[in-house]
């Protein structure tokens, strides 16, 4: 399985947001993207998961042109989890996890036995088993955003797309879930394609770094390669020193801190 | 690092998932006793309203009368409420239950596709285009079942004209652009009803006009019911087929997009058979309002919002609601009232409690 952007440029109707994209993502990486406030990652987004018509340039799923799979296809491959919201209705946390079966099940099916499993198996992966009974609409953000990553799972996807997974979350829990996004793709068969406003989450969960700057990719790379304090002045016009710190155990990591000036 | 996620990974050992599973289990039961108990509504309801109504029917003579039909026993039955019984209650008390389970059927699916708890099922069109076709029948004079038939090909038409158009259109979130459209297709509809009115003898078709308007199962037959069955019940078995679609649905159609819902043609199909309801409806008994925007909150504080119970629930609750109001109707006073009127003095401070005590996220 491997995911393959050659030349993209996305937008809407005559108006391009971004163009001249490429990278692959295979199964085992986190490419996490970074860049300014509407720099057009939302749209990349939603170009690959076909919510979008490509303006230019192809989007490869195992080498086969992704317009010809069917949104059922699609879904079957590629799972996404939106910016935290509040849908109308009460469903349960359970339901909701549930409609990630959608694509499974047939057209006039509802999810049966092995899929309640599925969708309970997912939450476990979470260690949110105990919200599947709850109420979705009166869970806090984090919770929610949660019950969200299980539902992606639950599709049992190759490809997970998230837009800013802790945008809603405290520190404990942003950490929380980078660590698990780090350990979903660590387990081999899932890539993750993930955007942040946080150049340090890039450093603790990604194994590449694409850098999003004026409608193209300024960089893509390795963390390290790529997270330089001059990359990052020229992303977001501020100042950065890119830190060395030793973590418990001995492991060095690299930090950046802006400079307050 | 490794630490820490081994730490969110590992499940959770508060709870075990046997309990867990069980839990799950018996929700689904709790639910199924809630639903088998609102299954009886409607039959009690029906029961109830059966010696209801001017003409007195008392429990001895409709029980001869009844199982003298069913060829159980062999008395000889008066006339008169042989004529009353199966010739004008009986088809009015189904007529008002498959209008009544019609409007909450289709009103709960629209809520849901819509994602907007105050759609209501002529949100399209379709009982403004029913009722111009109507209102175009009495204006020509047209037999009972050539009005019936304008009514429900001006209904499927009014909702054909808003999903052509708002294809056409194209641009934000479909289902915005659905219900927009749909807003002003009504309009026009509903101001061609006015000027037929202006124009109308204010004699004789004029009052026919307002009264059909209005809505009523007085002049309701058995022929009414049977053409009302089917339309109704084949857009009521297509609707509870796609249960689940409309449960993804309602997270907005660019999430059920990317969970694998074709959403175009799963609407397509929604759309069409709900008007297909809401259209025969409002050809049989005229406009009935806030049974489909009322029943569905009602069936969705009661079961949740899993369509895979809430379109079996609004199937009840909404025959029992409609046959109620018309027992009302046409019991209480010394003249009919019309059923519209009743429904939206009924259904208007009920949804108001409904709104009050509803629990955060359910409106």
């Amino acid at each position: 399985m491997i995911l393959e952007l050659e030349g993209l440029a996305c937008g809407y109707g005559r108006r391009t947001v971004i163009s001249d994209i490429s990278f692959t993502v295979e199964p085992g990486e986190n490419l996490c993207l970074l860049g300014p406030n509407g720099v057009g990652k939302t749209t990349l987004f939603r170009t690959i998961l076909g919510l979008l018509t490509p303006q230019k340039g192809r989007i490869l799923f195992n080498g086969r042109n992704i317009a010809d799979y069917s949104l059922r296809q699609r879904a079957q491959r590629l799972a996404y989890v939106p910016q935290a919201h509040t849908p109308p209705f009460p469903f349960r946390a359970l339901d909701v996890v549930l409609t990630g079966r959608t694509a499974h099940i047939g057209i006039t099916a509802t999810p049966t036995t092995r899929d309640f499993d599925i969708a309970e198996e997912s939450l476990e992966t979470l260690g949110a088993l105990d919200l599947a009974e709850r109420t979705y609409t009166e869970l806090s953000g984090g919770e929610r955003q949660l019950i969200l990553i299980a539902r992606a799972l639950a599709q049992r996807p190759d490809v997970l797309i998230m837009d800013e997974p802790s945008s809603s979350l405290d520190f404990g829990n942003q950490t929380r879930l980078l660590a698990l996004i780090a350990s979903l793709v660590r387990s081999g068969d899932l890539a993750v394609v993930m955007s942040s406003h946080f150049p340090n989450q890039a450093f603790s969960c990604a194994s590449k770094v694409g850098l999003m700057k004026d409608g193209s990719m300024l960089a893509i790379g390795h963390p390290d390669d790529v997270l330089t304090g001059d990359n990052l002045e020229l992303l977001y016009g501020i100042e950065v020193e890119i830190l060395q710190t030793s973590e418990r155990g001995g492991a060095r990591r690299r930090v950046c801190a802006p400079c307050l000036t | 690092m490794n630490r820490e996620a081994e730490g969110v990974v590992s499940p959770s050992s508060r709870i075990l998932p046997g309990r867990e599973k069980k839990q799950a289990a018996r929700a689904v039961r709790r639910s199924g006793v809630r639903v088998a108990m609102v299954a009886l509504l409607p039959v009690a309801a029906f029961l109830i309203s059966l010696p209801l109504g001017r003409y007195p029917v008392s429990l001895t003579e409709l029980a001869g009368a009844v199982l003298t039909r069913l060829g159980l026993i062999n008395s000889t039955v008066p006339d008169a409420v042989n004529t009353v019984l199966f010739g004008v209650r009986i088809p009015r008390l189904l007529t008002a239950m498959l209008v009544g389970a019609a409007l909450s059927m289709s009103g709960a699916a629209y809520q849901g596709m819509f994602r907007n708890p105050l759609v209501s099922p002529d949100i399209l069109g379709a009982a403004a285009g029913a009722g111009f076709g109507a209102v175009l029948g009495i204006m020509l004079s047209k037999s009972v079942i050539v009005t019936q038939l304008l009514a429900f090909g001006f209904g499927l038409a009014a909702v054909l004209v808003t999903f052509l158009v708002a294809q056409r259109l194209q641009r934000g979130d479909p289902t915005l652009v659905l219900v927009l459209t749909g807003i002003l297709v009504g309009t026009i509809f509903t101001s061609l009803i006015s000027i037929m009115k202006f124009l109308a003898d204010p004699y004789d078709k004029l009052p026919a006009i307002t009264y059909w308007l209005m809505g009523s199962l007085a002049a309701v037959t058995m022929q009414d019911l049977l053409l009302l069955l089917g339309p109704v019940a084949l857009g009521g078995i297509v609707l509870y087929l796609m249960r689940w679609q409309l449960n993804t649905l309602s997270f907005g159609d660019e999430e059920a997009r990317t969970l694998g819902v074709e959403t175009g043609k799963v609407r397509t199909v929604i759309i069409v058979a709900a008007t297909m309801m809401t259209a025969a409806s409002v050809a049989t008994c005229g406009m009935v309002g806030w049974v489909g925007l009322v029943i569905p909150h009602l069936a969705r504080s009661l079961v949740g919002p899993d369509y895979k119970v809430l379109l079996p629930v609004s199937l009840f609750l909404g025959s029992t609601f409609l046959l109620l109001v018309d027992d009302l109707a046409r019991v209480v006073g010394t003249l009919e009232l019309p059923l519209g009127v009743v429904t939206a003095l009924v259904g208007a401070p009920w949804f108001l409690f409904l709104l009050a005590r509803t629990r955060k996220g359910w409106m």
